[in-house]
């Protein structure tokens, strides 16, 4: 199984990271478009199970769970899709999840059932590092790595502690707030990556609110390992909702662009 | 965070990293003020003064003869604002001051908890905020208009059943973008640590007077206490003075909706599984998978699939008994201390009146009976009159 270093050190400049909601509309769509946004370019897989309370999430992706979950997309189905995935390509997972489906699921079953589909990592947006002992021990134990996040407002020691429990990489919010997409990416994206950068070598990514190929350059350039492009991509599944093969061919075309973009490297 | 929040098991602050510094800061600033002698004395005046405490236990004559045992409401209808929830405005609200916060967002759902934040808002000076589903601003409009009248801005949650749980679910993702100068004034005894701290140390007034009043006025303790559980404070805040007393018993009444049977309800402890929602471990309406559940109740304000962490201890420990009341003996309730009391409760009340009312035959007469009359019912006089028209 392919892991995150791996990647790391195969890429040139910053991974690319598109971020799905499973089951988005629905299944087999669903995974039309992730196959073909693996084809586009993508380095490593960024999967949401849908949640009914997504309270980190900004209406884009609201939407999409909504979508997925109305379109009968349960946790044991999330399992099945990401065999599926597997199979058509060794690629990296990381889950993106709300902590009541893990812990309903039975925290260290759903680790090792989904560790075993093919998944690299799972962060769960409601848990902070302050109650990292009830998911990282049994998450490493499954064979998993441990993905925890930094925002712009985690201080110099915290960041230390959060790294210290990080063994994949760091996910880095670039903005106070929810997910969603922005015209602007924020300022203090180039910042926040070297203050991580200056604590730790645990590899760094950057989502929340990246929308534009020159959004995703500027964060590479900042020193990130990965970019991670969320709201954006699940916006073209929503603008093309009675077209199926528009909303995979936009995808696929944004998902080159951008790895274009990232290739290039730096403008300046 | 200094502490860890949690009532056996349950609570914690299962929330997202961006708003850990933010609750870190509250439990900061809540040590350091909350036995502050300065503190501690404006909270004393306002709560005097502003708010109407203490509130009055009144011997309900009438409605007790025709439950056949003492009844005696804790008056919580008679404080400014309408509601209990004024005492944790005002606590909350002065701690916003102490920290030199000067926004203000809140959740609501009978928007007695909108109303009682809007108001202090408005005491402060401070710009206010409040998040409230579709539905709730649609059945509880009266309490939308006097959040206006205050200052308040009040937000249309769309989101979900467009109730208290999307609200919870906007105003953190709003406090999220917005947490280095905005203060979170949250509702209830539940969410994440330290709410369901900070949240019972404002509201445990109501059974501290209680239980005096008991002692002075009735020369004993109440056989039983009975308070609605909506996210627990009310309930939370009369109980807490009498869970040393073992003989006192305990009854906290959820919202049994339509019936429990038809899982139309929102009866979080008695048909609920242990879950994480809005940052606390608790009990929790979800599907096997841990999808949350739509709930339905006719009062707003107890329509909510989780419960405070504290709740969820009591209940495992076997101190407070944890029931249901539907919605068509909370009507009854509503009516029948309307018609004998002249008080009309809030429907959120008529749960706790109306599971006494299904005793009615099993009691002493000389039982004597707290009851925590939370709030007034002016708000749901028009979705009484939508159930039960009034005959002329
Ligand atoms: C009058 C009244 N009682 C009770 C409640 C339920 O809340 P809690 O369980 O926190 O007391 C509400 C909530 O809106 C209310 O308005």
């Amino acid at each position: 199984m392919k892991t995150y270093s791996q990647v790391f050190s195969e890429v040139d400049g910053a991974a690319l990271i598109p971020f799905f909601v499973i089951g988005d509309p629905d299944f087999e769509t669903s995974i039309e478009i992730v196959k073909a946004a693996i084809d586009a370019g993508a380095d490593i897989l960024e999967l949401g199970i849908p949640f009914s309370d997504p309270i980190a999430d900004g209406p884009t992706i609201q939407k999409a769970d909504i979508r997925s979950l109305s379109n009968g997309m349960t946790v044991k189905k999330a399992l099945e899709f990401i065999k599926q995935i597997k199979v058509h390509r060794d690629i990296p997972i990381g889950l993106l999840m709300y902590y009541n489906l893990v812990y309903q699921y039975g925290t260290e079953k759903f680790f090792s059932d989904f560790h075993k589909a093919g998944v690299n990592s799972v962060l769960i947006a409601d848990l902070s590092i302050d109650d990292a002992d009830e998911v990282a021990d049994p998450a490493r134990g499954a064979g998993l790595d441990t993905v925890f996040m930094v925002t712009p407002n985690t201080d110099a020691e915290r960041m230390k502690l959060i790294a210290s429990k990080t063994t994949g990489f760091i996910y880095t919010v670039s903005v106070l707030g929810v997910t969603g997409s922005r015209n602007e990416l924020s300022g203090a994206v180039e910042g926040l990556v070297k203050k991580i950068k200056g604590v730790t070598d645990v590899p760094v990514c950057v989502g929340f609110g990246i929308s534009k190929p020159e959004h995703a350059k500027t964060v590479a350039a900042a020193g990130a390992d990965g970019v991670i492009i969320g709201s954006k991509i699940v916006g073209l599944i929503e603008e093309n909702l009675d077209d199926k093969d528009k909303a995979v061919a936009e995808i696929s075309e944004f998902i080159a662009t951008v790895k274009q973009a990232l290739a290039e490297g730096p403008t300046q | 965070m200094k502490q860890k929040g949690r009532f056996g098991d349950y609570g914690g602050f299962y929330v997202p990293e961006v708003l850990i510094p933010a609750l870190e800061e509250l439990e900061e600033a809540f040590y350091r003020f909350y036995e502050d002698d300065e503190f501690v004395s404006e909270l004393e005046d306002l709560s005097r003064h502003y708010a109407g405490r203490p509130s009055p236990l009144y011997y309900a004559k009438r409605f007790s003869e025709h439950v056949g045992c003492k009844v005696y409401l804790k008056r919580e209808d008679l404080l400014h604002g309408g509601a209990h929830k004024v005492n944790n405005t005002l606590g909350q609200g002065l701690l916003a001051k102490y920290m030199g916060k000067t926004k203000l967002i809140a959740e609501t759902g009978a928007g007695q908890h909108g109303l009682a934040t809007a108001m202090i808002g408005a005491l402060f000076g401070m710009e206010t905020k409040i998040f409230m589903g579709v539905v709730d601003i649609e059945r509880q409009s009266v309490n939308v208009h006097k959040m206006k009248l205050c200052g308040a801005e009040v937000i249309d949650v769309e989101g979900g059943t467009g109730t208290l749980k999307d609200a919870i679910n906007d105003a953190l993702r709003y406090w999220t973008a917005h947490v280095t100068d905005t203060f979170y004034l949250f509702g209830s005894a539940c969410g994440p640590h330290p709410y369901p701290t900070i949240v019972k140390h404002f509201q445990i007034c109501i059974g501290i007077e209680a239980r005096q009043q008991c002692l002075d006025e009735i020369g004993r303790l109440p056989d039983m206490v009975l308070a609605c559980v909506g996210g627990g404070s009310n309930a939370i805040g009369i109980f807490n003075e009498f869970i040393d007393d073992k003989d006192v018993k305990l009854i906290g009444i959820e919202a049994g909706g339509r019936s429990l049977s038809s899982g139309r309800h929102a009866a979080t402890l008695v048909a609920g599984r242990v879950g994480v929602l809005h940052g606390a471990k608790a009990y929790l309406l979800q599907d096997d998978e841990g999808q949350v559940y739509e709930t339905e109740s006719v009062s707003a304000g107890l329509d909510y699939p989780a419960v405070g962490p504290e709740h969820c201890m009591l209940k495992d420990s076997g101190r407070v008994e944890y029931v249901a009341a539907e919605d068509k003996e909370v009507l009854d309730a509503f009516e029948l201390l309307s018609k004998t009391e002249g008080i009309l409760p809030a429907l959120e009340s008529a749960h706790a009146l109306a599971h006494l009312v299904g005793l009615k035959g099993k009691l002493d007469p000389e039982t004597v009976v707290v009851v925590n009359l939370s709030g007034r019912g002016d708000k749901d006089v028009g979705i009484v009159e939508k159930y039960r028209p009034v005959k002329d």
